[in-house]
C-alpha cells in the first residue's frame, strides 16, 4: 500500500529552545483513517501543522504526497497544499466571501472550470445542510454551520489527504455527527486519507482506523 | 457603506499627492512662462567707441541671442538748439555707439555679471548696463515664489506618502487573513494578491478620473483664467493628454508600489 506520509526522526519545535516533537518515525498509509490524540500542548496541532508546511522540521525529514518539506520551496508547497483539505478548529473563513465563494476556493486555486465548480458546490452545500444559505457571509452562520462550510471546503476539490483540527471541538451534536459522517464518507467512498487531531474518539466510528497517541514529544500508535 | 469608505481613504490620499503634482507643475509652467516674459523684455545696453558686428557679439557668449543698434538720433534731437546741419553730423560721428543686447533666456544673477564680463573684454565696449539691481529683484521674487511653492509643494506630496504608509497598515491587516487562509490551500502569490492589486488599481484609476474632472473643470473655469490673464501669463493649466497620463502613471504607480509592500511584508500564520 502506498504510503502518503513519511516521518523519519522527525523533530518540531517553534523556536530552537523548544522541541515539541522529538525524532518521532512513523508512517500513514494512503486511504486510511488516522486519529492523534495527546493533552493540551502535547503537540497534536503542531504535527498537523507540519504536515500542510506551515511549519518546516527542524530534523529528520517529513514527506507528505511524496513532496519532503524539508526546505522546501514556495510553488512545491503550493503544489502539495492543492491536494489538501484542512479543516480548522476556528473555521479559518474569509469574512468577507459568501460561504458559496468559501467552498469554490480550493475548486479556483486549482482551475476548475465555472460549470464544474458550480455543480461541485451545490452538490457539497446539499450534503452539508446548507443549500438555502449559499449566499450568506460566515458571520451570519452558526459555529456549527461554519464548521460545515469549512468541511464543504475541504471535500470540493477532492484532496487526497483531510487534515482536521479538533474540528468537532465547539459543535453541537448535530454539526459533529454531521463532520464526522462527512469525513467517513471521504474516506471510504472517495479513498481519501483523513487525519483528525481530537481529544476524544468518537464512540461510533462506522470506519476502521488507526490511532496515534503523542506524549512528552514521542508519537506512539496505541492499539 | 463600509466599501466606499475603504476606497475614500486611499483615493482621497492620492488625490491630494496628484493635486500637489499638478499645482506644482502649474507653478513651473507659470514661472517659466513669466522668465520667457522677462527675457523678452529685458535687455543689456553697450556703449562702445566704434561699430559692433553682431556676429563678433553674440560669438562673445553662447547665452547671448540679438544685438540691435540703438539709433543717436533721439539723442541729437534733444541736444539740437539751433546747431547746423553740419555740426549735427559732426557730433553724430563723435557720440558713442549704443548697442541693446538680448539673450536666449532670462538669466540669473551670475549669468549677467558673466556676459558682463564677457562684453567687456572686447577692447571696443567702454560700458555695459546690465541693471542688474532691478533684475536682481524680480529674480529673487520668482526664485522666492517658485521656492515657497515647491516647499508646499513637498510638505503635502510627504504628508500624503505618510498617510499611504498608514492605509498600507490598515490594508495590510485587512487583507492578511484572506492571503493566509488562501495561501492555506496553495494559491500561488499572484492569485493571493490579486484581489489587493485590483483593488489598488481601481483606486488609482478612480483618482485619476476624479483628478482628470478637477483639472478639466480648473483650467477652463473663468475665473482662474482671469487670474492668469492678470498676469499677463498664457499657459497650459491641463493637458488632458500628457497632464492626464503623468497623473493616472503616479496614482498607478504608488498603487502599485502600496500592493507590493503589503504582499511583500506579508507572513503566514503559524
Amino acid at each position: 500500500m502506498d504510503k502518503v506520509i513519511i516521518a523519519n526522526n522527525l523533530s518540531l519545535s517553534y523556536s530552537n529552545d523548544e522541541t515539541i516533537i522529538n525524532k518521532a518515525s512513523f508512517s500513514i498509509n494512503s486511504g486510511s483513517f488516522i486519529f492523534i490524540t495527546g493533552a493540551s500542548g502535547s503537540g497534536k496541532s503542531t504535527l498537523l501543522k507540519s504536515l500542510y508546511g506551515a511549519l518546516k522540521p527542524k530534523e529528520g525529514s517529513l514527506i507528505v504526497g511524496g513532496v519532503e518539506l524539508r526546505g522546501v520551496s514556495g510553488s512545491k508547497l503550493n503544489f502539495l497544499r492543492k491536494h489538501i483539505g484542512i479543516v480548522f478548529q476556528d473555521y479559518k473563513l474569509v469574512k468577507e466571501w459568501t460561504i458559496e465563494k468559501n467552498i469554490m476556493l480550493p475548486l479556483i486555486i486549482n482551475g476548475y472550470e465555472k460549470s464544474i465548480t458550480q455543480n461541485q458546490v451545490e452538490s457539497l452545500l446539499k450534503h452539508v445542510r446548507l443549500k438555502h444559505q449559499a449566499g450568506k457571509y460566515p458571520m451570519e452562520l452558526s459555529g456549527g454551520e461554519q464548521q460545515r462550510v469549512a468541511m464543504a471546503r475541504a471535500l470540493s476539490h477532492n484532496p487526497i489527504l483531510i487534515l482536521a483540527d479538533e474540528p468537532t471541538g465547539n459543535l453541537d451534536d448535530y454539526s459533529s455527527q454531521l463532520i464526522w459522517n462527512l469525513l467517513e464518507g471521504a474516506n471510504t467512498q472517495l479513498k481519501t486519507t483523513v487525519i483528525v487531531v481530537t481529544h476524544h474518539i468518537p464512540e461510533a466510528m462506522g470506519v476502521a482506523y488507526k490511532h496515534f497517541h503523542i506524549e512528552f514529544g514521542s508519537i506512539h500508535e496505541v492499539n | 457603506m463600509k466599501s466606499i469608505k475603504n476606497h475614500l481613504s486611499l483615493v482621497i490620499a492620492l488625490l491630494s499627492i496628484l493635486f500637489s503634482i499638478q499645482i506644482f507643475t502649474i507653478v513651473d509652467r507659470s514661472v517659466n512662462a513669466y522668465k520667457d516674459n522677462l527675457a523678452t523684455n529685458y535687455s543689456l545696453v553697450v556703449v562702445s567707441n566704434s561699430a559692433l558686428s553682431e556676429k563678433t557679439i553674440i560669438e562673445a557668449d553662447e547665452r547671448i541671442n540679438t544685438m540691435i543698434e540703438l539709433s543717436p538720433d533721439d539723442v541729437i534731437q534733444r541736444l539740437n538748439t539751433g546747431m547746423s546741419t553740419k555740426n549735427m553730423e559732426l557730433l553724430k560721428h563723435t557720440l558713442p555707439k549704443f548697442y541693446k543686447v538680448k539673450l536666449k533666456h532670462y538669466p540669473s544673477p551670475g549669468d549677467i555679471e558673466s556676459v558682463t564680463k564677457k562684453l567687456l573684454t572686447n577692447q571696443s565696449v567702454t560700458k555695459v548696463e546690465n541693471f542688474s539691481q532691478s533684475h536682481d529683484t524680480t529674480y529673487k521674487l520668482l526664485l522666492l515664489f517658485k521656492n515657497v511653492v515647491s516647499l508646499f509643494a513637498t510638505s503635502i506630496f510627504v504628508i500624503t506618502t505618510l498617510l499611504i504608509f498608514k492605509e498600507l497598515r490598515i490594508w495590510q491587516f485587512k487583507h492578511s487573513e484572506r492571503m493566509s487562509i488562501m495561501a492555506l490551500f496553495g494559491a500561488p502569490t499572484w492569485l493571493r494578491s490579486a484581489v489587493l492589486f485590483r483593488l489598488a488599481i481601481t483606486d488609482a484609476l478612480i483618482t485619476s478620473a476624479v483628478a482628470f474632472g478637477l483639472f478639466a473643470y480648473m483650467s477652463s473655469s473663468s475665473w482662474v483664467l482671469k487670474q492668469f490673464e492678470d498676469i499677463d501669463i498664457n499657459i497650459v493649466l491641463f493637458d488632458p493628454l500628457y497632464d492626464f497620463a503623468m497623473l493616472a502613471g503616479v496614482a498607478i504607480s504608488l498603487s502599485i508600489l502600496l500592493a507590493t509592500l503589503i504582499v511583500l511584508g506579508h507572513k503566514e500564520e503559524v
